[in-house]
């Protein structure tokens, strides 16, 4: 295979989401789960415009991209916001241990 | 001589991707996190999609950075990290085969030739996508009632004392 600029493209996107899908598996703390979601969703928004870009539709590539920014955006504030309040009323940001309590 | 930019840009953004996991330190990974961006958006920007190169750079290293960095400073110095639950050889296990899975959805890609493509952002929005549109406004209302959860002081049981 020769490594064209696709090629490398496409390498460095199913990399980025392996880096990600792992970082999904061994992590715990509440905010960091956010962080990995946003290494996804980045691995995605390249993978639009570049499959608009290889079709020839680079217009409807962007389009879908910036959706799924202003997406990725809402789900890390929104995220965010649920970490900050289950700090507040258990005391962790530990995912196995809240999901442990009860009361 | 664009390969080895988009490698390099790639590459970059990999490590970053991997040392904003590995980190111990959250606000480590929240720099490593805008470092990503940064390297995306200009990857975006070689491609031709400058539009969602600037939304990225804004909205990724800019507007999600401060958000986690506020975050960071609510909860306090205990935002480590501890510990994963299931074993790291598994884990790279299961994302090795998750990854040449992928790999071998997406090797028909690579027999594209050569890069092309328009940019007409504007008419495809407004024209085709205007329901995308209408649902990032949505979105955009319900991430301001997230803003608002997350500077919220009020706490569960002070709100039931309210009541009584």
């Amino acid at each position: 295979m020769k490594l064209t600029e696709i090629n490398i493209i496409l390498i460095g996107i199913v990399s980025l989401l392996g880096v990600g899908f792992y970082g999904l598996l061994i992590t715990r703390n509440l905010i960091k789960v956010v962080m990995v979601l946003q290494i996804l969703v980045k691995a995605v928004v390249l993978a639009f415009v570049f499959s608009g870009k290889v079709s020839g539709n680079l217009g409807l590539g962007q389009s879908i991209a910036a959706t799924v920014i202003v997406a990725d955006t809402i789900v890390a504030v929104v995220g965010l916001a649920l970490a900050v309040q289950v700090r507040r009323r258990f005391g962790t940001l530990d995912a196995p241990e809240i999901s442990t309590l009860r009361g | 001589m664009e390969r080895v930019e988009y490698g390099l840009l790639l590459a970059g953004a990999i490590i970053c991707a991997y040392r904003a996991i590995v980190s111990k330190r959250i606000l480590s990974s929240t720099i490593y996190l805008a470092c990503i961006s940064a390297l995306i958006s200009v990857v975006l920007f070689m491609l031709g999609a400058t539009q969602v190169a600037v939304m990225e750079l804004s909205v990724g290293a800019g507007l999600v950075t401060v958000l986690l960095v506020y975050a960071l400073s609510v909860v306090g110095e205990d935002a480590l990290d501890p510990s994963s639950v299931i074993s790291k050889p598994l884990a790279i296990a299961v994302v090795a085969v998750v990854t040449l899975l992928l790999g071998w959805m997406i090797y028909p890609a690579t027999q594209f030739e050569n890069l092309m493509g328009s940019v007409d952002l504007a008419s495809v929005l407004w024209q085709q996508r205007v329901l995308d549109v209408w649902i990032q406004i949505v979105l955009i209302f319900s991430g301001v009632m997230g803003v608002l959860g997350l500077l919220s002081e009020r706490t569960p049981g002070k709100a039931e004392g309210g009541h009584s």
